[in-house]
């Protein structure tokens, strides 16, 4: 494998409801910022990779907008996925191994608060046969994992309140976060369901944000200033996409991704100092910690999902903060999780160290 | 990259308005088409793409989760690209640069749409802010800058007309395509409706549910492979802005980039001359003249004589879409792989009645937005130099 890098990590403020910018003012700022950081010109990217989907924007071809943004022109090499933009990610690192270019540029655009009523939106992503005119809401699916873990005896009511003061505590110190504060147990546990056994704070807020991670490949990646996160893994793997027949309490396809991607890294997520996970929801915390094996790994430095989701930018911005972990200098290796679709059907792992392999 | 690529498998659902069977059912014609093509199963298979075009147009969002069942991709690493109507090039691409990357031996590309489910030209025509509302389509966007290449180029109105007749002719030659209409005339398609100026009924494409697949692998397992494979001699993707008044629809700097990129790789420097067959996509006619200029298969402002000429017919020295192409069947989301597979089953010799005689370099191109995103690979019967 050819080594790369993340190079540069940007995001905007994750804000609830942007009614400010259309999609390319809202990334255009953020892409200036990452090759700003990393020393680079838009000229110099070779690659463009995104993710983004029409179904928060509430139309066709919405991404199209995004090109002027990063300005494509005279033409370029580009490419887009319908999904969080840490497949996105996937595509762009799976360029860059063919050597026709050193630099590439994925940004992520999430807009989860266009949409009048998500709980309409949603259940598209499902069996439009079977399981679509169920019409679950958009927090149903992940009553029945969340009420699973919990008869399992793998999380409680209370463990979750617990991790969601932690990521909202943690939060405080990111600028980018939606949600953040010091709050009280037994103050999150008197608030009421959403979904039993989930409340409100155990969902991830739908908001707005675009992330810009640059990727560079070989010298290209030392030459920039500062230290980068070398990609030694990465992996993703796909469940059943019925939950009838899943158990919902394990995630097998981000325990097969975590093992694919250890087998390149040389080293697991287990070894891991920094676990920033796609959690959708407070009971997939402790459901991935165990799928992934995570050692002692300080989960969601950032706040994570809970303190802000972009929609499809969401996962990146999970790539990126374990990068920036590592470009920071504080810790060594890193693993990052991204996820799409319900009940985490799609489970995306990401390990980086701040040495080459 | 420097392995050698190729299509060892390739599957087509048949073409029409197909409500009897469900989406899974639809994309699952294909996958076992694709898989029954190259004699394998689904263990076999390292990764699958998912191309389709906007999910309004048939209502499904992220439809890689629900038809993670009927493409056998549980367990497997899924991707789903979208870049307009090139998105069916654009995913065969991305499955060669995981073979070429090492990071998967097969890859499974599948593409698909169920029109039938919705309304494409309503989902094409969703009000934008800032912008005015025409509800037009895609005709309304396209019919001024064939007006143009008219104005440039003084092609006679008949080009149109008799792009159709070939086309629609080929495509009685297909069992999978959607129109099968025998013996249509020049003086049929010059009578019929006008939809936007100069493009009548019998010119444009139709609105179809369709799918396809194909199976990429590298040049250890395409030598095993029961029957011959396609290689993949060169392949490129090349993206301009929308909104750009220095762009040219006409003849875009993209397309041009994108055809010359490929030729490059598969050491082509007379394309017209080294081109057996192409599979291009053309929804209304003019656009062959058009891509025939674009991706360096004709010379600029002369694409249409070939067509006068007789050259593109099926029998002619550069047949253009033997298959019938878009007009005859456009299921969105796999037209552009149909194209990509379609010019590989030619090399393969596999196009059964179709066939073009000889065919040993084919070019399978695709084009989306407001002609935006290429994506275009040459593929032939030899192993590239």
């Amino acid at each position: 494998m050819r080594e790369v890098a993340v190079v540069s990590f940007a995001q905007s403020p994750c804000v609830p409801a942007d009614r400010e910018h259309d999609m390319a003012e809202l990334v255009q700022p953020v892409v200036r910022e990452a090759l700003d950081a990393a020393g680079l010109d838009r000229d110099d990217v070779d690659f463009f990779a995104s993710g983004s989907h029409d179904f928060f924007e509430g139309r066709t071809f919405s991404y199209i907008e995004s090109l002027d943004a990063v300005g494509a022109w005279p033409p370029i090499s580009e490419s887009h996925v319908e999904m969080d933009a840490a497949w996105a990610f996937a595509e762009a690192w799976t360029w860059l191994q063919l050597g026709e270019g050193d630099v590439a540029l994925v940004y992520g655009i999430g807009r989860g608060s266009l949409a009048v009523d998500l709980d309409q939106v949603m259940p598209a992503q499902l069996d439009p046969y079977l399981l679509a005119p169920l019409r679950p809401h958009r927090d149903a699916l992940a009553g029945l994992q969340a009420c699973a873990m919990v008869d399992a005896g793998l999380t409680s009511e209370r463990h979750l309140a617990e991790v969601v003061a932690r990521c909202l505590g943690a939060a405080i110190a990111n600028p980018a976060a939606q949600r953040s504060g010091r709050v009280r147990v037994d103050d999150l546990l008197a608030k009421p369901y959403v979904a039993a056994p989930l409340r409100e704070h155990d969902v991830a807020p739908q908001g707005d944000a675009a992330a810009v991670v640059v990727l560079a490949a070989g010298t290209a990646a030392t030459r920039p200033a500062g230290r980068p996160a070398w990609v030694r893994g990465l992996d993703h793997r796909m469940e059943t996409h019925y939950p009838g027949v899943r158990d919902l309490t394990r995630a097998g396809s981000a325990g097969m991704a975590a093992a694919r991607a250890a087998e390149m890294a040389g080293f697991s997520a287990a070894e891991a100092e920094v676990a920033e996970l796609h959690t959708e929801y407070s009971h997939q915390e402790p459901l991935l910690v165990t799928a992934l094996g995570l050692g002692g790994a300080e989960v969601n430095p950032s706040g994570g999902p809970l303190a802000g989701r972009p929609a499809t930018a969401t996962g990146l911005v999970r790539i990126g903060e374990a990068a920036r972990r590592i470009m920071d200098g504080g810790v060594g290796r890193a693993v990052a999780h991204a996820t799409n679709g319900p009940a985490l059907q799609h489970n995306l792992v990401c390990l980086l160290a701040a040495a080459p392999s | 990259m420097s392995a050698a690529l190729a299509v060892v498998g390739v599957g087509q659902s048949r073409q029409a308005k197909r409500r009897e069977v469900t989406i899974g059912a639809l994309v699952r014609e294909a996958v076992d088409a694709a898989l029954a093509d190259a004699e394998l199963g689904f263990a076999d298979i390292d990764a699958v793409v998912l191309s389709k075009t906007p999910d309004l147009f048939d209502g499904v969002m992220n439809p890689e989760l629900y038809l993670a069942d009927a493409m056998g991709a549980v367990g497997l690493p899924v991707t789903r690209v979208f870049t307009g109507g090139s998105v069916g090039g654009h995913a065969a691409i991305f499955g060669a640069h995981l073979v070429a990357a090492g990071l998967a031996r097969r890859v499974l590309v599948v593409a698909y749409s169920k029109e039938s489910e919705g309304n494409f030209t309503w989902a094409l025509s969703r009000g934008l802010p800032f912008s005015a509302h025409l509800g037009a389509g895609a005709g309304g966007h396209f019919a001024p800058v064939i007006r143009e290449y008219i104005r440039r180029s003084r092609a006679p109105e008949h080009i149109g007309w008799k792009v159709v007749v070939n086309h629609r002719g080929n495509a009685t030659r297909n069992p999978y395509a959607h129109i099968r209409r025998a013996g249509i005339t020049l003086a049929e398609v010059r009578d019929s409706p006008m939809l936007w100026d100069p493009i009548r009924y019998l010119e444009s494409c139709p609105s179809s549910d369709g799918s396809c697949a194909v199976v990429i692998t590298g040049a250890e397992l395409a030598a095993r492979a029961p029957r011959p494979p396609a290689w993949i001699h060169g392949m490129a993707w090349r993206t301009e802005t929308g909104h750009f008044a220095g762009r040219d629809e006409v003849n875009p700097r993209a397309g041009r980039d994108c055809a010359a990129e490929a030729y490059r790789q598969a050491g082509i420097a007379d394309p017209a001359r080294e081109i057996d067959v192409a599979e291009l996509y053309i929804p209304y006619s003019w656009y062959e003249p058009m891509w025939l200029e674009n991706v360096g298969l004709a010379e600029e402002h002369r694409g249409w004589r070939l067509v006068d000429d007789d050259r593109t017919a099926f029998g002619g020295d550069l047949p253009v879409n033997p298959s019938g192409g878009v007009l005859a069947g456009n299921p969105t989301g796999a037209t552009g792989l149909l194209r990509f597979a379609e010019a590989a089953l030619q090399v393969r010799g596999l196009a059964g009645e179709h066939q073009v005689d000889g065919a040993r370099r084919a070019v399978g191109h695709a084009m989306g937005g407001a002609s935006q995103f290429h994506a275009l690979w040459v593929v032939g019967s030899e192993v590239p130099a």
